[in-house]
C-alpha cells in the first residue's frame, strides 16, 4: 500500500512537472515536432506556385485591385491545421513553431500536419461524408468505420487518389476484407435488396466529377434560363446508373452479376433497359473489364479534367472555407473560374493524383497566406479574385476540435491518453448533434443559428472546457504562469494561436492583477470563455 | 429575414391607421371579415413511428383486420374512433380525419421527411418543413423566442431545408426540466463582465476587416440569442404556472407536459410546435403497445382542444396529428403490425379545419387503395391554405430549380 502511495505521489510530481514544461519551456526534448519542408523547395514544386500566384495578380491589376498585405506567420499555421487535423494547434506545438525562424517554417509545418495521423484520420473524414453522407447506413450492410479507416490509411500512405476513387467505383468482396467496397455498400436499398445504382450514379457525379446531373434521374435536364436547351439527356443519367445495374450486395459481399439495367420512368409510368454509356468524352473509356472497372477507369482517366478539377476544387474548399469555383457541385461541366484551377489540375494529373502534393501546393501559394484583414476597405471585388483570405465559419467539427485542443495545452492526438482521446470522441459527437450539421456547400456561407450560439455559451460541453478545472489549461495557466503577462499571452495562443493586442493584453493582465487561488482561476475561465464565443474562434479567417 | 427580429411587419390596420387612413382599414377588415380570418399557427403531435390507423383514428371493429381491437361512438353521429379514446371522443366536432392519406415512403426517415415537408426525399432540393414555411411567411411580431419549435424531438426533428438552418426547429426536452442552455452557468455579475470582455475581443479582430465581419452575423446572432435569455418570454416554456388541475387534464406525461407548453408558446408568437409521442412503431405485440400509447395521447390531444377553445384560440390554430406512415392491415404472427404508407389516417383540428368531418375510406378488407385518397401534398397545401399562405408560391432551390411550397392542391371539404 506504502508503495503504491508513494508512486501515486511520484506520478502526480512528474505529470505536475511535465505540465509545467510543456507550458513555459523552451526546451523539451519529448514530443519534438520537425519541420522540414520536403519537396517544397524543389524547382518544379516553386515553379507551379509561381505560376499559380502570377495568375492572381495579372487578374488583380487587370481589375485594379490591391490584395491584402501577407497574414502573420501563427495566423496561417491556424489555417492548415483546421483544415488538415479539424482543430487548432496546440501550444505545445506551437511554441516550438514559434523556434523555426520564419521563411520556411510554414513549408514545414504542412509536413509536419500531412504525416500526423490527425491528418488522414480528419480527411478521411470529410471526404467520407462527401461521398456517401453522414448517415450510419444499414446495419452490417455498410461499415462506415472500416471505410473511414481505410480511406485514413490511404492519405496516411499517400495513396493516388485516382486509386482510392477507382476501388471504391469498382472493388468486389466482402465489407469488412476490402473497405473500399462499403461506398457501393452505402448506397444499399432495401427495398430492391442491392445497391440503387441511381444514388450511386448521383454519387459518383458529385463526389468525384463535381457534376450535379440529379434532375435528369426522371426527365430531361433544361437550362433553367433557357427551356429549349438540353443539358443532360434522362439517357445521360441511367446509362451512367446502368454501369451499376449489375452490382449485386448479398450479406456482406459486394459483387458484378448478370443481366440488363431498366429504370423506371416516373413521368409516363412504364420501365427501359438501357445499356452502359458516359455522359461525355466516351473515348476515355476502355473496352475491357466489368462495368464498374470500366467506368472507374473512365471517372479516373488522367484526360478526364472533370475529375482533376473536381478534385482540387474540393480540396481548396477544405482548405479556404470556400471552393475555387462557385460551387463545389456544379450543374455543368463549364462553369468559369480563377485560371488556378485548371494549373493545379493539370498538375494534379500530370503527378499521378499525388495529394499530399496538391496540399502542399495550394499551402503555398500567396492566397493561401494573404490576410484577412488590411489596412483598406475589403470589398466584395478582394472577396470574389481571391485578393484577402475568405472569412467562413468553421465546420462544428472544426469548433468541437478546437475547444478541446485549446482547453488542453498538450497535443491532442494518437499519443494522448486513452481517456483524453475518448472524451474527445464523445464530446464531439454529441456536440456536433446539437450545433447541427450541414453540407459543406452550405455550411460556410450560412449564418448561424441561435441554439448554436446558446450551446456555446451556456452548454456545458463548451463552459465545461472553460471552467477552471485541474485538466483545463485554464487552470493549468492560472498555476503555473509566471506572471499575469504570460497567462494572458498563453491563453490567447492556446485558443487563437496568435498573441493579444497590446490593448487586449492590458485589459486582462489589469483583470488578473493581484489575483490568486480560485479568484485566479475564475478570472482565467472566464478569459477562455470570452475568446470561446468570439467571432475569431467560430471562423477560418 | 431572421425569424426573431423582424418587427417591422406592422400588421395592416395599424399602418393604415398610422397613415390616417383608419377608414380604409376598417372597410378592408370588413371585406375581409366575409371571407375567413386565416389560422396563425401550427401544432403537431408526432406521433413517432408510425401509429396503427386500426388502433386510432380508423378502427374497423368486427371485420378481420381488426384483429380483436374495439371502438368507441363520438360526439358526431356515424364516426368511430379507437376504443381508448373516452376524452378526444367528446371532442370529435372539432377533429375532421383523413382516413385515405398516402404516401410512397416506408422507411422511417424517409416517410418522416415525406410527411414533414410534404415531399418526398430529393437529392436536388432539402424542402422545408411546415414549421419553417410558417415562420418563413408569416410575420414575426415581437417574439423574442425561436418561433419554430419541436418538443421532445426524435430523430429527425422538423427543418428548415432551403430556408435555411435559422428555421430548424429549437429542440426542447420535458417542460418539466430547465430549458436547454438559456442559463448562463455563472453568476448574472459574472456573466455581464465576460459580455463586456467580449467586446474587447471583437474590436481587435474587427481592425483591417470592417465590414466583412457585419456579414458574418456572428455578433447579431449573439445578441438575438441573449434576448431570448432574457426573455420574459422564455415563461411560456413553464408549465408549472399553470393549475395542477389543468396540469392533470393534460396528463402527468413528458407528452401531455409538451402539449401545454406548446399552446403557452403560440401565446407568445411561436408558429409551429411539434411535440413527439415515440413509440407507435409496433412490429410486435401491436394492440398492447397502442392501447399504451392511447393512454397518453387521448388525455393531451383532448385536453389541448379544449384549452384552446376555452382562450377562444382553437380558431386559430391548427393542431395537426400524423406519423410517418401506418401499420399493415394484417396482424402479424407476433400480433404485430409493419409499416404500411399506402393508406393511413390524420387527425386535424382548429384553424378553420371542419370538424366532425371525414375525408376518405379506407378498405375494410385492408387493400392499398382508399377511397377519395389524398396524397400528403394535398394535406400540406390544406394546412398552409389554412394559415392564408399561398401554397402555390415558389422558392429558388439550389442549382436554379423552382420549388412550390406544396405541389398539393388544398382538400375543398376539410376547409369548408
Amino acid at each position: 500500500m506504502l508503495v503504491r502511495n508513494l508512486l501515486f505521489v511520484v506520478v502526480v510530481i512528474a505529470a505536475v512537472g511535465g505540465l509545467r514544461a510543456s507550458l513555459f519551456p523552451q526546451n523539451t526534448q519529448t514530443r519534438k515536432i520537425h519541420l522540414d519542408p520536403g519537396t517544397t523547395t524543389d524547382d518544379d514544386f516553386r515553379a507551379v506556385v509561381r505560376k499559380v500566384d502570377e495568375s492572381f495578380r495579372n487578374d488583380w491589376e487587370a481589375h485594379g485591385i490591391t490584395p491584402a498585405p501577407l497574414a502573420p506567420d501563427l495566423a496561417v499555421a491556424r489555417r492548415l491545421s483546421l483544415a488538415l487535423t479539424g482543430s487548432v494547434p496546440s501550444l505545445e506545438e506551437i511554441r516550438q513553431f514559434e523556434h523555426y525562424p520564419e521563411g520556411q517554417r510554414l513549408d514545414g509545418w504542412a509536413n509536419h500536419l500531412l504525416r500526423d495521423r490527425r491528418y488522414s484520420d480528419y480527411f478521411a473524414d470529410r471526404l467520407a461524408r462527401a461521398y456517401v453522407g453522414t448517415e450510419d447506413g444499414p446495419l452490417l450492410i455498410y461499415r462506415k468505420r472500416r471505410f473511414n479507416a481505410w480511406l485514413s490509411d490511404q492519405l496516411h500512405h499517400n495513396t493516388p487518389y485516382g486509386e482510392m476513387v477507382r476501388q471504391m467505383i469498382a472493388a468486389r468482396g466482402l465489407n469488412t476484407d476490402q473497405p473500399a467496397v462499403n461506398f457501393i455498400a452505402a448506397a444499399y436499398d432495401e427495398g430492391k435488396e442491392k445497391p440503387d445504382p441511381e444514388k450511386l450514379a448521383i454519387r459518383v457525379t458529385r463526389a468525384f466529377l463535381g457534376l450535379r446531373i440529379d434532375c435528369a434521374q426522371c426527365h430531361d435536364f433544361k437550362n433553367p434560363a433557357d427551356y429549349e436547351q438540353i443539358i443532360w439527356k434522362q439517357t445521360d443519367f441511367q446509362s451512367l446508373a446502368a454501369f451499376f445495374g449489375q452490382t449485386r450486395h448479398i450479406v456482406t459481399h459486394i459483387s458484378d452479376g448478370e443481366g440488363e439495367y431498366a429504370f423506371e420512368d416516373r413521368v409516363n409510368g412504364s420501365t427501359h433497359e438501357i445499356g452502359v454509356g458516359v455522359p461525355f468524352s466516351p473515348e476515355l473509356m476502355p473496352e475491357e473489364g466489368t462495368r464498374r472497372e470500366r467506368l472507374a477507369a473512365w471517372v479516373t482517366n488522367p484526360q478526364n479534367k472533370a475529375f482533376s478539377r473536381a478534385t482540387v476544387n474540393r480540396v481548396w474548399a477544405m482548405m479556404f472555407g470556400r471552393p475555387l469555383l462557385k460551387r463545389i457541385e456544379s450543374p455543368t461541366l463549364d462553369e468559369r473560374g480563377p485560371a488556378a484551377l485548371d494549373i493545379l489540375a493539370a498538375d494534379f494529373a500530370s503527378h499521378n493524383y499525388d495529394l499530399n502534393r496538391l496540399i502542399l501546393l495550394i499551402a503555398s501559394t500567396e492566397v493561401f497566406r494573404l490576410d484577412s484583414a488590411a489596412p483598406f476597405e475589403i470589398t466584395d471585388a478582394h472577396d470574389e479574385r481571391w485578393a484577402a483570405f475568405p472569412l467562413s465559419r468553421l465546420r462544428p467539427e472544426q469548433i468541437i476540435g478546437s475547444v478541446i485542443q485549446a482547453a488542453s495545452v498538450r497535443t491532442i492526438d494518437k499519443n494522448s491518453q486513452l481517456f483524453v482521446r475518448a472524451t474527445r470522441f464523445f464530446n464531439e459527437k454529441d456536440f456536433v448533434t446539437r450545433y447541427g450539421d450541414a453540407d459543406d456547400d452550405d455550411f460556410a456561407k450560412a449564418h448561424g443559428t441561435i441554439p448554436q450560439r446558446l450551446l456555446m455559451m451556456n452548454g456545458d460541453l463548451v463552459d465545461g472546457k472553460a471552467r477552471s478545472e485541474l485538466l483545463n489549461a485554464s487552470a493549468q495557466i492560472a498555476m503555473f504562469a509566471p506572471d499575469d503577462q504570460a497567462a494572458v499571452e498563453t491563453a490567447y495562443l492556446c485558443v487563437f494561436t496568435r498573441k493579444p493586442t497590446l490593448k487586449e493584453s492590458e485589459h486582462f493582465v489589469a483583470k488578473l492583477a493581484g489575483t490568486k487561488g480560485d479568484e485566479r482561476r475564475n478570472h482565467l475561465a472566464d478569459m477562455y470563455w470570452v475568446l470561446f464565443n468570439s467571432t475569431e474562434m467560430s471562423f477560418n479567417h | 429575414m431572421h425569424p426573431l427580429t423582424c418587427n417591422y411587419h406592422l400588421p395592416r390596420r395599424n399602418f393604415l391607421a398610422a397613415a390616417g387612413l383608419g377608414w380604409l382599414g376598417t372597410a378592408l377588415a370588413r371585406s375581409a371579415e366575409t371571407e375567413k380570418t386565416p389560422a396563425k399557427s401550427v401544432i403537431i403531435l408526432w406521433m413517432g413511428g408510425g401509429p396503427s390507423q386500426l388502433e386510432t383514428f380508423d378502427p374497423k371493429p368486427g371485420t378481420n383486420i381488426a384483429g380483436g381491437s374495439l371502438a368507441r361512438d363520438t360526439s358526431v353521429k356515424g364516426v368511430q374512433l379507437a376504443a381508448g379514446f373516452a376524452q378526444l371522443a367528446d371532442q370529435m366536432e372539432h377533429v375532421a380525419l383523413v382516413r385515405s392519406l398516402t404516401s410512397f415512403e416506408g422507411d422511417h426517415e424517409r416517410g418522416t421527411y415525406t410527411l414533414k415537408t410534404g415531399n418526398r426525399p430529393d437529392p436536388t432540393v432539402n424542402f422545408p418543413s411546415l414549421g419553417a414555411i410558417a415562420c418563413h411567411d408569416l410575420p414575426a411580431g415581437n417574439t423574442e423566442i425561436p418561433r419554430h419549435v419541436s418538443i421532445l424531438p426524435g430523430q429527425w426533428p422538423a427543418r428548415g431545408g432551403v430556408l435555411g438552418a435559422e428555421y430548424d426547429a429549437f429542440k426542447m426536452y420535458d417542460p418539466a426540466d430547465k430549458v436547454p442552455d438559456v442559463t448562463p452557468n455563472v453568476s448574472a455579475e459574472r456573466f455581464a463582465e465576460r459580455i463586456k470582455d467580449l467586446d474587447v475581443v471583437e474590436d481587435a479582430f474587427a481592425r483591417g476587416r470592417g465590414s466583412r465581419l457585419g456579414n458574418t452575423g456572428h455578433k447579431d446572432t449573439m445578441e438575438r440569442a441573449r434576448r431570448m435569455m432574457s426573455s420574459e418570454q422564455l415563461k411560456a416554456f413553464d408549465v408549472s404556472k399553470e393549475s395542477a388541475a389543468l396540469r392533470k387534464e393534460y396528463g402527468d406525461t413528458p407528452f401531455g407536459r409538451g402539449c401545454l407548453a406548446a399552446r403557452r408558446l403560440l401565446e407568445v408568437g411561436v408558429r409551429c410546435v411539434e411535440v413527439t409521442l415515440d413509440g407507435w412503431d409496433t412490429h410486435a405485440k401491436n394492440h398492447e403497445l397502442c392501447a399504451k400509447n392511447v393512454a397518453i395521447l387521448d388525455p393531451a390531444f383532448a385536453a389541448l382542444i379544449r384549452d384552446l377553445k376555452k382562450h377562444d384560440t382553437l380558431k386559430d390554430t391548427i393542431v395537426l396529428c400524423i406519423g410517418e406512415f401506418g401499420r399493415t392491415p394484417i396482424v402479424n404472427p407476433v400480433g404485430g403490425r409493419d409499416h404500411w404508407p399506402h393508406n393511413f389516417t390524420a387527425a386535424i383540428a382548429g384553424g378553420g379545419i371542419r370538424g366532425g368531418m371525414v375525408v376518405g375510406e379506407s378498405d375494410p378488407e385492408g387493400g392499398k387503395k382508399p377511397k377519395d385518397p389524398v396524397p400528403v401534398q394535398d394535406l400540406h397545401a390544406t394546412v398552409l391554405k389554412a394559415l392564408g399562405i399561398n401554397w402555390e408560391r415558389t422558392l429558388r432551390g439550389p442549382i436554379g430549380r423552382t420549388i412550390r411550397l406544396s405541389s398539393g392542391n388544398p382538400v375543398g371539404a376539410l376547409l369548408g
